[in-house]
């Protein structure tokens, strides 16, 4: 069987894989939802509270200097990493953050009554809840593009809908449902000739593949640290400078002003007019390391190994009597994720057997209600990847099914 | 426990065949909620005679532990006094399925419980206080 010998060492990097789950080996299969973290990682942040655990910008010493440098170095890592310059790299807590950041911010200063956003079909609640609220309070209206049968987005119907003029459109890059990856140069490019900004949920893309933001022109772009082997706690926002510059902060506090007064104040330069009071130090700093060992990796690499394993998955998956699989089955089409149903277990007590073997995989709506009322169930079952994976982890998800359906009767 | 020890195959009967499943027209109790984390749904409905449950029927869709408690919580309750209702614990309801369920699934198997209390105190005119559920 062919595996990428490259790639073949990876699990030890990560300790997490030395335990084993009810007497077997971990097999994790949910690293869409959080990845697990290399020891590369976990030692810089283990480093930096031992070492050089203080502010940052306020503290003239030693180590408030060394604490400085090492968060601002890990703010230029994720700047070069999507190719983007520091200044438009705002630390946040996660992608949810990210975009209610550019949802209370910039759109609320330019999303009035009757403007439309742009939606599609296949987000995750986290950038369509906030959206929701901000139709809401402005009396703005919501469009989504629709989805085909195969799970891709409809793109006649993304070029009518972008030519009428929408606000803003907002859209995933590879979704956490189908694992359908979204053609968003093609579609930023469409509707920046309408005018129309454009923000890149890239929760799912970021940690998988290389994502350039200059080649994409996104406007506004938002990941979490903890799903590419980076902290909980720690996410990113990009977003143009000049967009960044022209909007309002949305939290007062310190570090990000310049001068205060009883009677006002005046706002910091970007990033650090949006990054108000002690930020997540350690968190910023671990991240950088991530950011460091997928490097070491190559995103391309990392992209490829999904690639195959989703590829190898797809293809034993569909063998498996009375199983559903959403999104496309073309795997050249998606990355790193695959939902499906198996005959009338629901996904909960498949998680539960699946459990027993030590295989760990997402189950119930996965944050995205609206796309499982579209394709008609209230739940799937979730399995996705990352670069610890293998082919034998597959062969051992293949074999629990098998189990299931024994446990269930089928 | 193991994955066998729960899912038996009564627990799979009540799953698929349900003989509580259903609605009623214009129920005098009912009440509805989800589990957010799984999905799981269950809604009841049900008819007062003087103050004991005459018909109850519930629809849903979730996993066999949901469904099934349900099911048999909803047989259960056939002619019941609401007072009686209001006193239900969830040992009962777990002891009435009769299998281990773990401490991350003891959400699914209370479901049930859950909309029916809510549906029964909304019928009384009282507020469901989160330790009346216990
Ligand atoms: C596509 C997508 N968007 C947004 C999110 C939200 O990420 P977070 O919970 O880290 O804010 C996730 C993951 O949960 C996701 O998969």
């Amino acid at each position: 069987m062919e595996q990428i010998i490259s790639l073949l060492d990876v699990k030890k990097d990560f300790p997490i894989f030395k335990q084993k789950v009810n007497g077997k080996p971990l097999v994790y299969l949910d690293s869409a939802a959080t990845s697990q973290k290399p020891i590369d990682v976990l030692n810089t942040l283990e480093e930096y509270y031992k070492e050089y655990n203080s502010n940052v910008f306020r503290a003239i010493h030693t180590l408030g200097e060394k604490a400085t440098e090492k968060y601002e170095e890990a703010r230029k890592k994720v700047a070069s990493f999507i190719n983007s310059s520091p200044k438009e790299i705002i630390f946040t807590r996660n992608t949810t953050e990210s975009i209610n950041l550019v949802v209370r911010t910039w759109g609320k200063a330019n999303i009035k009554k009757d403007d439309t956003i742009l939606l599609t079909e296949m987000e995750h609640h986290s950038n369509l809840v906030p959206w929701l609220m901000l139709a809401k309070e402005q009396n703005a209206k919501i469009s989504y593009i629709p989805i085909t049968e195969e799970g891709l987005l409809d793109i006649k119907k993304s070029q009518e809908l972008i030519s009428k003029k929408p606000k803003i459109l907002a859209l995933t890059h590879i979704s956490n449902v189908l694992g359908t990856i979204n053609p968003i140069k093609e579609l930023i490019q469409l509707a920046h000739r309408n005018n129309v900004a454009v923000l890149v949920d890239a929760a799912q893309s970021v940690p998988h593949m290389k994502v350039d933001v200059k080649d994409l022109d996104a406007d506004f772009l938002a990941f979490s640290g903890h799903k590419m082997f980076g902290p909980t706690g720690i996410g990113v926002l990009f977003g143009k400078r000049k967009l960044l510059e022209s909007i309002e902060p949305l939290y007062g506090g310190g570090e990000m002003i310049k001068e205060v007064f009883y009677t006002h104040a005046t706002w910091n330069d970007v990033p650090h007019k949006f990054e108000a009071g002690t930020p997540h130090i350690a968190g910023a700093i671990g991240l950088g390391a991530a950011i460091d060992y997928l490097q070491k990796i190559g995103m391309q690499n990392i992209f490829e190994h999904n690639q195959k394993l989703t590829e190898y998955a797809l293809n034993k998956l569909k063998q498996v009597k009375g199983i559903k699989i959403y999104g496309p089955l073309d795997s050249k089409l998606r990355n790193g994720v695959i939902s499906f149903n198996l005959a009338d277990i629901h996904p909960h007590d498949l998680s539960t057997v699946l459990d027993e073997e030590g295989i760990a995989i997402r189950s119930g709506h996965a944050c995205a209600m609206p796309l499982h009322d579209k394709l008609g169930i209230t739940a799937s079952a979730r399995v996705s990847f990352h670069v610890y994976n293998t082919f034998e982890d597959v062969d051992k998800l293949i074999l629990a099914l098998e189990k299931a359906r024994k446990v269930f009767r089928l | 426990m193991t994955a066998e020890e729960m899912y038996q195959e009564f627990i799979l009967d009540l799953y698929r065949n349900p003989s509580n499943k259903g609605a009623l027209e214009n129920p005098q109790i009912k009440a509805r909620d989800v589990n957010h984390s799984c999905g799981d749904i269950i809604e009841i409905h049900a008819n007062v005679n003087g103050s004991s449950i005459k018909d109850i029927k519930f629809s849903g869709k979730g996993c066999a532990i949901s469904q099934a408690s349900t099911e048999l919580l909803v047989e259960s309750v056939k002619n019941k006094h609401l007072e009686e209702i209001k006193n239900i614990t969830k040992e009962q309801v777990l002891e009435m399925l009769g299998i281990p369920i773990s401490a991350f699934r003891l959400k699914c198997a209370l479901l049930g419980l859950k909309v029916l209390k809510l549906g029964v105190y909304n019928y009384l005119g009282e507020k469901l206080e989160d330790d009346n559920l216990s």
